[in-house]
């Protein structure tokens, strides 16, 4: 009898060390992993129609906030030519010159304050006038050339301000050749602060939105847990430590979030493709080769890393308070 | 093995289930736990497979106090026992041999490890040719017996089973108690909660008496 207690002891001894190597190799760690996240794949494959509309659910939740700020994104990039660069229109007077207004743009060029000057005689305003659809007609009824010629004048980098640039719009109405000099920057303001309000709107909705991806994806995982109550159980009782039975949850959140960001990224690519041959048309009407623009790749990475992050923790919130309390009795 | 030393078990509510039990069992013993419904067995075996805990008392588990064991540490400790129940508890959404893998997994062994394992297991418990299929096409026997394969997959040192013979037919049960000789004979620990009298007599083995509480049998030394 002594002779077996001894014997199981050293068998005790061996099972102790050998359970600590397997659980600190890196690769039996990682297989489990790559284990438990296929399995968890292939239990949503499964139900696939029910995991398809809750993956559809959260893709709609995703593609809204996403579509919006993409689109944010285009106007911004339609008046960043601009971007906060006010330039100022110096209208000569009609009396200039060609010579004189030729000469002051080489002079004022030379202002520290100025980045670029571009002078705009009469005849080419007038050329340009010509070409766009309608005006050829009415400019043919008119005797002589009544627009003025201009400087449209490019502030340095260091008087952009809106202070500097109106110091030196000043400057230039002092100019005795100038007629009137125009700031373009107030639009260009106002723009930029309706941009500012629809982006802390768009913040506001993806809150509430991600919000509700994390409860819906909360509320899958929840009843996931009571359908796999059993089960649970058993793992439990064989030993389960509370993280092994967590992971699969987990791991189905996660998939949740990402396949719902893949349909949400197919829905706004598609959107957006809808989109780009109207607004290739209208801007075409304002003679401009503006085109929407997505970055797919890179779309597609920021809302796969989101979809996961919230799957992740809309699932981590569900098994936190559902999955502890089962306990074998 | 399992030491229990003036162990009491009083449920919420004032039911003293268990009172003042004392007894050790060696390491690779094998004995029975008897006793009418009511008398405390199912409490007997939720305490040491850390299910329950006691209200006095002391409990030791492979010479480990396990009476105030840490809630994070009881899965560790539960590897070290194989647990057979009345109603077997598979999993009905996977395999026999899935069924069987379960502890390794759990565990953490190797896939290759685990294959061969887990085969060993069936092997040795005659059931090899089903591996593939459900636990729901087998019959009751069968299934008992894939309860047991998963219990002894993972070398427990100690075997607890409650009632594991209820819902089967005395061959049946009888080969299901040959299969726990066996186990016992290659040093494994054994606790059989049955209320099976006939077939207890017939297999020579320490009896612990479960009385309303009490063990009827004089605390000692199961050998």
């Amino acid at each position: 009898m002594k002779k077996r207690a001894r014997r199981n002891q050293r068998h005790s001894q061996h099972h102790w060390r050998e359970q600590l190597a397997r659980m600190l190799s890196p690769r039996t760690f990682l297989q489990r992993h790559a284990q438990v996240a296929l399995e968890s794949l292939g239990r949503l494959y499964r139900n696939r129609v029910s995991s398809l509309m809750t993956a559809a659910v959260i893709a709609i939740a995703l593609a809204m906030p996403a579509g919006l700020y993409l689109l944010l994104d285009n106007i911004g990039r339609l008046s960043g030519s601009w971007d906060g660069q006010a330039s100022i229109s110096v209208f000569l007077k009609n009396s200039v010159p060609a010579a004189t207004a030729g000469s002051l743009a080489k002079r004022v060029r030379e202002w520290p304050e100025v980045s670029t000057v571009q002078l705009i005689t009469p005849e080419q305003a007038l050329a340009e006038f010509s070409e766009r659809a309608g005006f050829a007609d009415v400019l043919n009824t008119l005797d002589e050339n009544p627009l003025p010629g201009l400087l449209v004048v490019m502030p340095a980098s260091d008087y952009t301000s809106p202070d500097a640039a109106s110091m030196l719009r000043e400057r230039f109405e002092r100019l005795p050749e100038t007629e009137l000099a125009q700031l373009d920057l107030q639009w260009v303001q106002r723009l930029a602060a309706i941009l500012e309000i629809m982006r802390r709107g768009i913040l506001i909705i993806s809150c509430l939105l991600a919000l509700a991806v994390l409860l819906m994806i909360g509320n899958t995982i929840r009843l996931e847990i009571q359908n796999r109550r059993e089960e649970i159980l058993v793992t439990k009782l064989i030993g389960a430590t509370n993280g092994f039975v967590r992971r699969p949850f987990l791991y189905c959140g996660i998939w949740y979030g990402v396949l719902g960001a893949v349909i949400a990224w197919l829905l706004v690519e598609t959107g957006f493709l809808l989109l780009s041959e109207p607004v290739a048309n209208l801007a075409g009407l304002y003679q401009s080769d503006f085109q929407l623009e997505t970055l797919p790749l890179q779309l597609l990475g920021v809302m796969t890393g989101g979809g996961m992050c919230l799957g992740l923790l809309g699932s981590w919130l569900a098994v936190g308070r559902h999955l502890d309390a089962i306990e074998p009795t | 093995m399992i030491r229990f030393t003036n162990i009491s078990k009083r449920y919420p509510g004032g039911y003293e289930a268990l009172s003042n039990i004392s007894f050790h069992m060696e390491k690779g013993a094998m004995a029975f736990l008897t006793g009418h419904s009511g008398a405390g067995k199912s409490t007997l075996l939720k305490l040491v497979a850390l299910i329950e805990r006691s209200t006095r008392g002391q409990l030791f588990l492979d010479g480990q106090n396990v009476s105030r064991i840490s809630k994070r540490r009881i899965p560790y400790m539960r590897r070290k026992i194989g647990f057979i129940f009345q109603e077997h508890h598979l999993l009905f959404d996977r395999t026999v041999f899935d069924n069987v893998a379960l502890p390794l997994i759990i565990a953490g062994y190797r896939y290759q490890d685990i294959g061969r394992r887990v085969r060993a297991a069936l092997d040795k418990l005659g059931l090899l040719s089903k591996e593939r299929l459900y636990p729901i096409t087998l019959s009751g026997g069968e299934q008992q017996r894939v309860g047991i394969a998963r219990a002894v997959v993972n070398k427990p040192m100690l075997l607890l089973a409650d009632e594991p013979t209820g819902n089967l037919d005395p061959e049946l049960s009888r080969e299901i108690m040959s299969l726990f000789s066996l186990f016992n004979d290659v040093g494994v620990s054994v606790l059989i909660a049955s209320h099976d009298i006939p077939l207890i007599q017939e297999l020579d083995y320490p009896v612990l008496s479960l009385e309303h509480g009490r063990l009827a049998t004089p605390a000692g030394t199961v050998s």
